[in-house]
């Protein structure tokens, strides 16, 4: 029998949350990450209202998405650009292989984005034999291991440098003889460089694209979304339609907010604005410009008026940050694109409700993600809102649906719910006076592999306010 | 907000039968500083656990007979922050469509967790207790991010005589519990107890006090599993203390 989605998250869940090596990694990976944010958002006066105004901004943006795309799309092939509407992924990777074949590419520079690894482009280009190279460093590491990035903003923040060295010793150089941070980036810089040279092709992603001006933005630290989009002679952008915004001016804020909330710097080090290929009398740039605006079950996210908004993401990863759940199992246990809250709210609207309802349940709602997100996406009740889909689509067990009918009819009768309360407790004071604490016939044997038994008194409250304190 | 010297206690269903004595010590607590308590006993749960696993048409009906036994309380006092927030936050959404919408929007505005109740509307900190041991305070999550409950629990602890107040790393994270969650996800649960364990232990507290006693019924079953010498203690348990 084939693993589902649910069953391979409740295994690989157990096994990182025991994972104390593992634990204790990403807790000093989140420790120097919390005190980097508070610090950037102390730089900031107000960061409430900074948040409220990104806030209006993408929500703007996202009621009037016909409008602004279309006005992005008609300043891009104003300049010369190309602009592709992928309804999916499928099109999406055909139209750049495609384009990839036409144009006899062999080696593509990629810089960071999730929309490429939501649509799984690298293989569908590396099936027709064309060489991709990922040139974050991050993502430069999680492809030497083949494994999909394990964070949306620091893909490689599971490994520590002895980890990398070693990788790089395999596959890289096997002449590597440190683990210094220095050196190991160093030696992937020597073997990228080589790449960005060799590239026909750079495909980038776009943090924003402003629909005023006809340009993308695209926030780095490394500079290698520089290099992907200015060296090689095609430039493609691959990006979710969501990420338009109106005008320029709305990066005054959502630049340094982004910033703030991904990593807590003030701005990222390179920000860069590109809209279209070189144009006449320019000395760099590439001939040809493509954007492919991608669907892929955004629009119909978009006409549920009810969570619109989870479209407002502007994918800073501060809710897997601050997340407990994601500290203690990690980024890959999710099994998805986009882990933490913001995946477990969005993988059930773009893969499926029934394979991936289990995500909108791993959470305890303790509502961490929303205080901090940047644009005050309400995560944690949209995680309620996926279980009552789920609930109403009928996607949840039959035993369970039982129980809380069950339920239900005794706590619209007073009497009966004292009564099953007081049968309940005497039940489990003779399992367990017969010491079947966490045997097959405890009902509690779940929560006692864990923890030691609840208490089981004699007396309910209501009990107790009959008999004499109420009389008081 | 209402002058009433009358209130009406809504005991969560877990609470009237595993933890009694927190609501037995609420009921002290709000004797003491000068009101009457009333126990409407057709209470039974307020819906919320059904409607946190996804099974809005079960929750609504008990949702509904919650309005109906206490629509006519002045003012309702509940010693947890996750059944209030039930009340306050998630009923308008849940009887959006009843005929008791409106009664419950109405009773949500007169619907208190404890230390809200205290300090925000009898204007009360100081309630007389005395609880000389060295104890940490866990910020429960849906008391501090659902009804911003942040300060009045610590104002009330640090009256308290003879109380020792150590804060703990990382005190507004989760403890793990989150209702079915504790059930569903049983490991991770129990990791995310177990790292709150971590951070209670290194305060060296003796106790280790929150708003909501889901909280502490998980946690008491986490810290019993690793024999910990640190108990736990609704801050109601506190406030009812005095001197012997």
């Amino acid at each position: 029998m084939s693993t589902t989605p649910a069953q391979r998250f409740l295994r690989d869940a157990a096994e990182k949350s025991a994972d104390l090596v593992h634990r204790e990694l990403i807790r000093r990976g989140m420790e120097s990450y919390d005190a980097a944010h508070l610090a950037g958002r102390a730089r900031i006066k107000d960061w409430e209202a900074a948040r409220q105004k990104c806030q209006e901004i993408k929500r703007e943006a996202i009621n009037h998405l016909d409008r602004y795309l279309l006005q992005f799309e008609e300043k891009v092939t104003s300049r010369g650009g190309h602009v592709f509407w992928a309804a999916n992924g499928e099109e999406a990777c055909t139209y750049v292989r495609n384009l990839a074949t036409r144009l006899s590419v062999r080696t593509v520079v990629k810089s960071k984005s999730m929309v490429t690894e939501e649509i799984h482009l690298s293989p569908a280009l590396e099936k027709v034999g064309i060489k991709v190279w990922e040139t974050d460093f991050g993502e430069y590491i999680v492809q030497l291991r083949d494994e999909p990035p394990y964070h949306i903003v620091t893909p490689a923040m599971h490994l520590n440098r002895g980890q990398i060295a070693k990788l790089f010793r395999e596959k890289v150089d096997p002449g590597i003889d440190s683990d210094d941070p220095a050196y190991l980036m160093a030696a992937a810089r020597r073997k990228l460089r080589q790449a960005f040279f060799a590239a026909e092709m750079g495909i980038s992603g776009a943090n924003f694209l402003v629909a005023d001006a006809g340009v993308l933005a695209i926030s780095t630290n490394e500079g290698n979304g520089r290099l992907c989009t200015s060296i090689p002679r095609i430039h493609v952008v691959v990006t979710g339609i969501e990420k338009v915004i109106p005008r320029l001016e709305d990066l005054a804020v959502l630049w340094p907010v982004l910033a703030t909330s991904g990593t807590g710097q003030g701005i990222t080090t390179y920000s860069t604005l590109i809209g279209g290929p070189r144009q006449p009398g320019e000395v760099d740039g590439p001939e040809e410009f493509h954007v492919v605006l991608v669907d892929n079950g955004r629009s119909q996210l978009l006409a549920d008026a009810e969570q619109r908004e989870v479209l407002h993401c502007i994918r800073c990863g501060a809710c897997l940050n601050i997340c407990p759940v994601f500290r203690h199992i990690g980024g890959h246990t999710y099994g998805t694109t986009y882990p933490g809250p913001i995946g477990s709210v969005l993988t059930p609207h773009l893969a499926g409700i029934k394979e991936f309802k289990h995500l909108s349940y791993a959470s305890s709602l303790c509502g961490a993600c929303s205080s901090v997100c940047p644009v005050k996406i309400d995560l944690h009740h949209h995680l309620l809102q996926n279980r009552r889909n789920a609930t109403e689509a009928g996607a949840t067990k039959s035993s369970e649906r039982l129980m809380f009918r069950a339920w239900r009819s005794a706590m619209l009768h007073p009497r009966m719910y004292a009564l099953g309360g007081w049968s309940m407790r005497k039940a489990l004071r003779i399992i367990y006076g017969l010491g079947l604490a966490g045997s097959i016939l405890d009902p509690m044997r779940v929560w006692n592999r864990h923890r030691s038994p609840v208490p089981l008194p004699s007396e309910s409250f209501r009990a107790r306010w009959r008999k004499s304190l109420g009389a008081n | 907000m209402t002058g009433s010297r009358t209130v009406s206690l809504f005991v969560p269903c877990f609470v009237d039968q595993l933890l009694p004595e927190v609501a037995v010590d609420t009921v002290k607590v709000l004797r003491r500083v000068g009101y009457e308590v009333e126990f409407p006993e057709g209470q039974t749960c307020c819906g919320q656990p059904a409607f946190n696993t996804g099974y809005w048409n079960e929750a609504r009906p008990c949702a509904e007979h919650f309005v109906q036994v206490f629509k006519h309380a002045d003012v309702v006092v509940c010693p947890s922050g996750s059944c209030a927030t039930m009340v306050r936050i998630f009923y308008a959404d849940l009887l959006a469509k009843s005929p008791l919408r409106e009664d419950a929007i109405a009773l949500a505005s007169r619907t208190f967790e404890l230390s809200e109740f205290l300090v925000k509307v009898a204007g009360v900190t100081q309630v007389g207790a005395t609880f000389p041991h060295a104890v940490t305070y866990h910020a429960s999550c849906h008391g501090l991010r659902e009804l911003h409950l942040r300060e009045e629990p610590l104002q009330l602890l640090r009256q308290v005589s003879g109380l020792k107040l150590i804060e703990m790393a990382r005190s507004d994270e989760c403890c793990g519990f989150g209702g079915t969650f504790a059930a569903k996800f049983a490991d991770i649960s129990a990791s995310m107890g177990n790292s709150k364990a971590e951070s209670i232990a290194a305060t060296g507290a003796e106790f280790v006090t929150a708003i909501d006693p889901s909280c502490l019924l998980h946690l008491q079953g986490i810290l019993g599993k690793r024999q910990s010498r640190v108990s736990t203690i609704h801050v109601a348990g506190i406030l009812a203390q005095e001197k012997s």
